[in-house]
């Protein structure tokens, strides 16, 4: 067992939900409020990383980390380092890779508050915030947890983009997928066999946790129901 | 209710909107509101709720100015659109939309989150008291009575010292009976606080008891203001007649007038009764509409003598049915149909029943001479 690999798959997955919850949570309340015409336009960036190949969103995130990309410049003179190959651009590509999983279930969530009752908050004198903390959010807790649970479970699982962005180094960015390719690789197969078992496992059990909790939201993708 | 007199009055509202949904709805209304109940009346689709949206500042009005005393809350000349949450404004939906998650006391206070722990709490329980809902303080709106929820609704706004309060059909899922009693609290309530209430409504009866100024609203526009007995009791509009409850409205055609009289003689379309009604501004075989309330026409069982009214004519009975505590009868008049409200004592006593010959008697001034309505 790659003890190593399975410590930083969790730790990358809940860092990862950490961001997303602080991230996506204004984009999906923006989502699900906002009448701007090009919204549609927000929806299908936030949306990508479900269609598009991993490798090809590791790809881009790598050349967009890279010292010849201005972010990447700024970051390496802000830190000393650059992004690729870290935790931190791990972390990152994983937040990006993850996002849909994230704010779909929130926004479809937050647009299934009553209206009146966000009206009615506003005419009792709350402020924005106020609203969303004492009505929006209790109401769509369901939502939000189903959001957490489903980008840690996909977190836990990726692999083509860590490869792109992290490599395979040890203790840094070697996850929990990428040690089992190595297994295979190397025709470990009970080794590969251990870890893929406890990945299956743990999604399963988190999945269903998750669904038996909230029946109101449901599938993975609600919004598109 | 001593927290309550802290209340800052800003006095009239007034209100001069413009608001274009679509090419085919536009509301267009200017009125006034001072302290006390303003009952707006109409059918649906009319325009009631966007008006209190445009107050609220649900809705934006296309132009015009909405003004509580000095206090401007929209004016599109000065380009003064105030947030929602500043408006200091109570507003009960139909809906009532109370906090699902929250307790009683907890949708109750939400609107006074700023106040004093000790205040807040005070102004909560004397709320929750004068509305009669003090011992469901720790319950959940899914767990009382709609009424209840109703004095929740009011109480959440009314706590808050709105300097108005909108009302959007509240009682309109309650039966009578706890509907006139959260009425008699509702008016106990502005007795001590003397603010403009809007309040709309699709019942004459409520607009009757409630109301020191009625608005009909129709189509978008204002067809009539002021008070109720001027509005509702001689409705010079079809649409005003069919919201305030006039049951008969026949078309007909002016025979003969009697100008020293101040009357004339209509005969009914499509049958041979004639009828006398007051005096219009119109000359022999103009055509014209007629509005009668069901409630104003007496049945006899023979033919009546010594009467003042000037209309009796005999009609037969096609059919009755009970509604609540009235007999709402159908009676055939020569070609013409009436409905006719009695008592279900008055039925007993004249022993009404289907197929039975009575007359009707009509006074020549509880014929209303309506226009036809503009559409």
């Amino acid at each position: 067992m790659d003890w190593s690999a399975i410590f930083l798959t969790i730790r990358l997955a809940l860092v990862v939900c950490a961001i997303l919850l602080v991230v996506g949570t204004p984009i999906a309340w923006w989502l699900s409020f906002t009448r701007w015409r090009w919204k549609f336009f927000v929806e299908s960036i936030v949306a990508l990383p479900l269609v598009l190949p991993p490798t090809v969103l590791g790809f881009y995130v790598l050349v967009a980390m890279g010292s010849n990309s201005p972010i990447g410049r700024w970051y390496q003179s802000l830190t000393g380092h650059g992004l690729p190959f870290t935790f931190e651009g791990l972390a990152i590509a994983s937040v990006i890779y993850s996002l849909p999983f994230a704010v779909q279930p929130m926004a479809a969530a937050f647009s299934q508050v009553d209206r009146n009752l966000i009206n009615a908050s506003s005419i009792l004198g709350a402020s924005r915030i106020r609203t969303f903390n004492r009505v929006v959010l209790p109401l769509s807790m369901g939502g939000v947890v189903t959001g957490f649970v489903l980008s840690f479970a996909h977190t836990l699982g990726e692999f083509g983009v860590v490869l792109m962005v992290g490599g395979n180094i040890p203790g840094v960015t070697r996850t929990v997928s990428i040690a089992i390719y190595d297994q295979a690789q190397a025709l470990d197969y009970a080794g590969a066999n251990r870890m893929a078992m406890l990945l299956m496992a743990f999604s399963f059990v988190t999945l269903s946790i998750t669904y038996s909790l909230n029946r109101r939201i449901w599938a993975v993708w609600p919004m598109h129901r | 209710m001593a927290s309550g007199n802290s209340a800052i009055r800003d006095g009239r509202l007034s209100v001069r909107i413009a608001y274009r949904r679509s090419n085919s709805f536009t509301l267009e209304a200017e009125f006034e509101a001072s302290a006390g109940f303003t009952m707006i009346l109409g059918p649906s689709g009319g325009g009631k709720t966007t008006i209190l949206n445009c107050i609220a500042g649900l809705a934006r009005p296309d132009a015009g100015r909405i003004a509580l005393g000095t206090r401007v809350l929209f004016d599109s000349d000065e380009r003064i659109d105030m947030p929602v949450a500043e408006r200091r404004l109570g507003y009960v939906f139909q809906n009532l939309a109370l906090f699902p998650h929250l307790t009683v006391e907890q949708n109750v206070q939400y609107g006074i989150a700023r106040v004093q722990a000790d205040e807040r709490r005070a102004r909560t329980m004397t709320m929750l008291e004068s509305f009669r809902i003090a011992h469901l303080i720790a319950r959940k709106p899914s767990e009382i009575s709609g009424g209840e929820r109703q004095r929740v609704a009011l109480g959440r706004s009314l706590v808050t010292n709105p300097a108005v309060i909108l009302l959007d059909e509240p009682l309109v899922a309650l039966d009578n009976a706890t509907r006139s009693k959260i009425l008699d609290d509702l008016r106990a309530w502005n007795a001590a606080h003397e603010i403009p209430i809007l309040y709309v409504t699709h019942s004459p009866e409520e607009a009757f008891a409630l109301g020191e100024r009625v608005l009909v609203l129709e189509g978008g526009r204002i067809l009539a203001q002021g008070m109720p007995q001027d509005v509702l009791a001689t409705p010079r509009h079809e649409t005003i007649a069919q919201v305030v409850g006039f049951e008969n409205v026949f078309d007909a055609t002016v025979r003969s007038i009697a100008e020293t009289q101040g009357t004339m003689l209509c005969q009914l379309d499509g049958s041979a009764t004639r009828i006398e009604v007051p005096l219009g501004h119109v000359g022999t075989g103009a055509r014209v509409r007629i509005a009668i309330r069901a409630g104003d026409i007496i049945v006899a069982g023979e033919r009546p003598h010594g009467l003042s009214a000037r209309n009796a004519f005999p009609g037969r009975v096609l059919s009755m049915r009970r509604e609540g505590v009235r007999v709402v009868v159908m009676i055939d008049a020569g070609g013409a149909m009436f409905e006719v409200h009695l008592t279900p004592g008055a039925i007993d006593a004249l022993r009404i029943e289907d197929g039975k010959e009575v007359w009707l008697v009509i006074k020549t001034y509880s014929c209303n001479l309506v226009e036809p309505s503009v559409r």
